[in-house]
């Protein structure tokens, strides 16, 4: 199954890598430059997971996640956390916005379809 | 470059042009903040370009630049969470880190050894800056989670398990129960996916309890009332089944347990269809489930937090734009290979040539001038145009990168002199051909570097002096009649001109009597030999002379002038072609040769009256223009192709304008056209000739030389007058 991806992250190195690591495993990978185009573009999409960093411009990850989740059609879509902390209270921070799951940067492009694959199939 | 078939290659690659922006983001917030601005976007843009540089670096196991990186961001964040206010010298050493930073960058784009003095120094200087606010302190190495990566095309998930030691007779078994709380459906995660997950992992057999299932009419959407029991036989270790529950740490019961008996295993396929009527508690002791603690332990946490992103959304969307737009504005950019754009710009140099060539065909054929033919000739001449103009603007450069970079030489040889020094910059947004802007830097770094060294006096002069005790070098850039000028200017003491007469005559440079006016002492400065130390090949190296300055201008096609002003200050101003590429010039002829002259150079043309020229001395003629004199050169006679005219009557005359406003009058035979013409270099095989700045092809194919009017009158004054720049120059009735 093809699963579509929307990948959110001010870092265009990061946007590429996620898109090197996903497209050849047979994902398709949309990507945004940071919260509010993020929230633009899923006024268009609908993918079956969403990948957000945390620290970007604009809007971080945290409002991100937030304004995702107050959305009906995405109350539910999982949404995975790049953060290059592995800070508990990250995640904590993370999960209580309403993340699904996170990867710690840099991460290594089979666990992040495994993440992938835990959290949307 | 980055090899066209390696993908990893190719985002390092970009990674590093990535960190280019992150780095000049990195000044500006930092430049931002050093002049007062305290508003939290800034500081968040500073801290965000340092933690970008970080993530990306970890990407590409780039340890030095991490670690360095990582304490830098550690020290920033104190300022974010405004833990810390830093102070002019906080903000100095942050400069400071940020340089060292744009080194380290460097260093591993180009990987040369790391400046690994720097590091230490900065690292303990920035301990010293947090001292006991720091919260983690020492630690922090160990801290980081540096995993070099990674990217594996060929990704082989199911190699760990394969290659796994495991006797494949003796799998072993595990008893996993799996009971969600309502909240983790809200975190979007879903049990099935994790169920599949361990059906992955080996064989599982799951079992699902409905006995906790309210009837239809009591059911909530929002309740979970589902459980599982999963019998899971697999070589892969607890650590890895439990990571299938990572996410839903504390929205869950979970015990994992491992069946190791063989009677049990034998047993198993016999319990399978009964429910296991009661669920371990949460905190269910038993050995495994310690290792995934849930990371929720305090239930109050997350409800103080909960209000935090909420408004940090609100902030946001409220927020105006920066006034320093430092924020990485999502601005649609296309990045394009230079060779590619090299290749459009000679592909349009050759569009020009064969433009022109066809205009002179077809006047020559005899259409009539309002013919189909010549009309769409005007429109393809048109459209030549424009088109140039558009790839010339691809290839254009804001100066901003360049303006940073000598920030930064100001910093450095401003500590080093233990000078006060300012920088003041006009005109980051000029454009500039790119080749442009990356040969000036050089030069520029000299310019800078003299400034603060020779043009500002020490502290306590200046004092003495009446002056404020922060001493001001301005570097400005503006377009100016086709040209790119940027000036250089200091407010301090201005050229010691006796000095510079003495120095002169002592290395011989002049003779000991010679009288000269001061825009002439000005510019002994530019006489090769005149620096007092010895000249090195490295030219932002100290103690090379200005002249070696002036050549690199001149290679640009450009001109440097001097003025200076004793006790206020001295500005070098330099005068550079927007492009390379393309010249509006003006097609003569001299001797039967036909040669080229850039349009911007010439003020006017003149037809001369012989009782217009005076003689000064023999062979040195001046001609009156209406209320003052010009020198007088044949341009024939300059270039070699013939004896001085002597018969002034009639002769045609271009009004060259100097870059210090003088003007010089040059003789030619005739005008013959005014047109774009590409600049041809001349091969490096020729030797440099005086006054010969490149070729071209004209329309008809013919190969015409591009001159340098300036260079040609500075050659011919010198000649003239011996030892002397432009003595004629100034000179007025």
């Amino acid at each position: 199954m093809t699963l579509e991806i929307l990948a959110v992250d001010d870092s265009r190195t990061m946007r590429d890598m996620i898109r090197l690591a996903l497209i050849p495993a047979g994902f398709t990978v949309h990507t945004a430059d940071d919260g509010i185009h993020g929230i633009e573009v899923l006024n268009e999409l609908d993918p079956d997971a969403i990948i957000t960093d945390i620290n970007m411009p604009r809007m971080d990850g945290f409002g991100f996640i937030d304004a995702v989740r107050t959305q009906d059609k995405h109350r539910a879509t999982p949404i995975l956390v790049l953060t290059t902390e592995a800070a508990p209270e990250l995640k904590a921070r993370a999960r209580t916005a309403g993340a699904t799951g996170w990867i710690v940067k840099p991460f290594d492009p089979a666990k992040l379809i495994k993440a992938l694959q835990l959290v949307a199939g | 470059m980055a090899n066209p078939i390696d993908p990893m290659a190719e985002i390092k690659a970009s990674f590093f042009v990535e960190c280019e922006e992150l780095l000049e983001a990195l000044q500006d917030g930092l430049q931002t903040l050093y002049e007062g601005a305290e508003d939290s976007e800034t500081i968040n843009v500073v801290f965000r370009a340092v933690h970008s540089i970080k993530g990306g670096a970890g990407a590409f196991g780039l340890e030095a630049l991490v670690r360095f990186a990582h304490r830098f961001e550690t020290a920033l964040d104190e300022i974010r969470a405004g833990r810390m206010v830093p102070d002019q010298n906080g903000l100095k050493l942050f400069f400071q880190c940020a340089d060292h930073l744009s080194d380290l960058v460097r260093a591993s784009r180009e990987s040369t050894p790391l400046p690994s003095d720097d590091t230490a120094r900065l690292l303990s200087a920035l301990d010293e800056l947090l001292g006991d606010t720091a919260p983690e302190g020492q630690d922090d190495e160990e801290e980081i989670d540096f995993q070099p990566a990674m990217l594996s095309l060929d990704l082989d998930l199911g190699a760990d398990e394969v290659l796994n030691e495991t006797n494949i007779v003796q799998i072993p078994r595990y008893l996993i129960q799996f009971s969600p709380i309502a909240e983790l459906f809200a975190s979007g995660n879903e049990p099935f996916h994790m169920l599949r997950a361990l059906d992955e992992m080996g064989t599982a057999r799951v079992t699902c309890h409905l006995d906790r299932l309210p009837r239809l009419s009591e059911m909530s959407a929002e309740q979970a009332y589902l459980y599982w029991t999963i019998e899971l036989q697999t070589q892969v270790d607890v650590a890895e089944i439990a990571a299938a529950f990572e996410f839903v740490e504390g929205l869950c019961s979970l015990s994992i347990e491992k069946l190791d008996t063989p009677d049990e295993i034998a047993a198993l396929p016999n319990n399978t269809n009964t429910p296991i009527p009661t669920l371990p508690q949460p905190s269910g002791s038993d050995q495994i489930s310690k290792e995934i603690t849930p990371v929720l332990a305090d239930e109050d946490e997350p409800q103080t937090i909960k209000s935090a992103p909420a408004q940090v959304s609100l902030v946001s969307e409220n927020r105006p734009e920066p006034t320093k737009s430092a924020a990485a504005a999502a601005v649609s950019v296309v990045r394009v290979d230079l060779d590619r754009i090299e290749r459009l710009v000679n592909l349009v140099g050759e569009l020009v040539i064969n433009q022109a060539m066809l205009s002179q065909s077809l006047e020559q054929s005899g259409l009539s001038p309002h013919s189909d033919a010549m009309n769409g000739l005007e429109e393809f001449q048109r459209l030549t145009r424009d088109i140039q103009d558009s790839v010339m603007m691809i290839r254009a450069q804001p100066v901003k990168s360049l303006f940073q970079r000598m920030s930064r030489i100001i910093r450095e040889s401003s500590a080093l002199l233990g000078k006060d020094v300012r920088l003041h910059t006009e005109g980051e947004g000029t454009e500039v051909d790119k080749t442009v802007i990356e040969r000036l830097a050089d030069p520029l770094t000299h310019m800078i570097r003299n400034a603060v060294d020779h043009g500002l006096e020490s502290t306590a002069n200046r004092v003495a002096a009446g002056k404020p005790e922060q001493g001001l070098v301005k570097l400005t850039a503006a377009h100016r009649s086709g040209r790119v000028i940027i000036e250089v200017s200091d407010d301090g003491g201005g050229i010691n001109r006796p000095k510079v007469m003495q120095i002169a005559i002592e290395k011989g440079l002049i003779p000991a009597e010679t009288a000269l006016s001061d825009s002439e002492i000005d510019n002994l400065l530019f006489l090769p030999g005149f620096s007092t130390a010895s000249v090195v090949s490295d030219l932002s190296g100290r103690g090379v002379g200005m002249d070696v300055v002036r050549t690199a201008i001149q290679a640009l096609g450009g001109r440097i002038t001097i003025s200076s002003t004793p006790g206020a200050g001295t500005t070098f101003s330099i005068s550079l072609p927007l492009t390379l590429a393309v010249l509006d010039g003006m097609v003569v002829q001299v001797a039967n040769e036909t040669l080229v002259l850039p349009l911007n150079v010439v003020i006017e043309t003149l037809t001369l009256s012989s009782k217009d020229v005076e003689m000064v001395r023999p062979g040195t003629h001046v001609v009156r223009v209406r209320s003052g004199f010009v020198p007088l050169f044949d341009l024939g006679k300059e270039l070699g192709y013939r004896p001085a005219v002597t018969d002034f009557e009639g002769s045609v005359v271009l009004l060259i304008a100097h870059d210090d406003e003088s003007s010089a009058a040059l003789i030619i035979d005739s005008i013959q056209d005014q047109r774009q013409v590409v600049i041809k270099g001349l091969d490096d095989s020729f030797y440099r000739a005086p006054g010969i700045a490149a070729a071209t092809i004209l329309g008809d194919g013919q190969i015409a030389l591009i001159l340098d009017p300036s260079d040609i009158i500075t050659n011919a004054t010198a000649t003239r007058s011996p030892g002397l720049g432009t003595s004629l120059s100034g000179l007025s009735a």
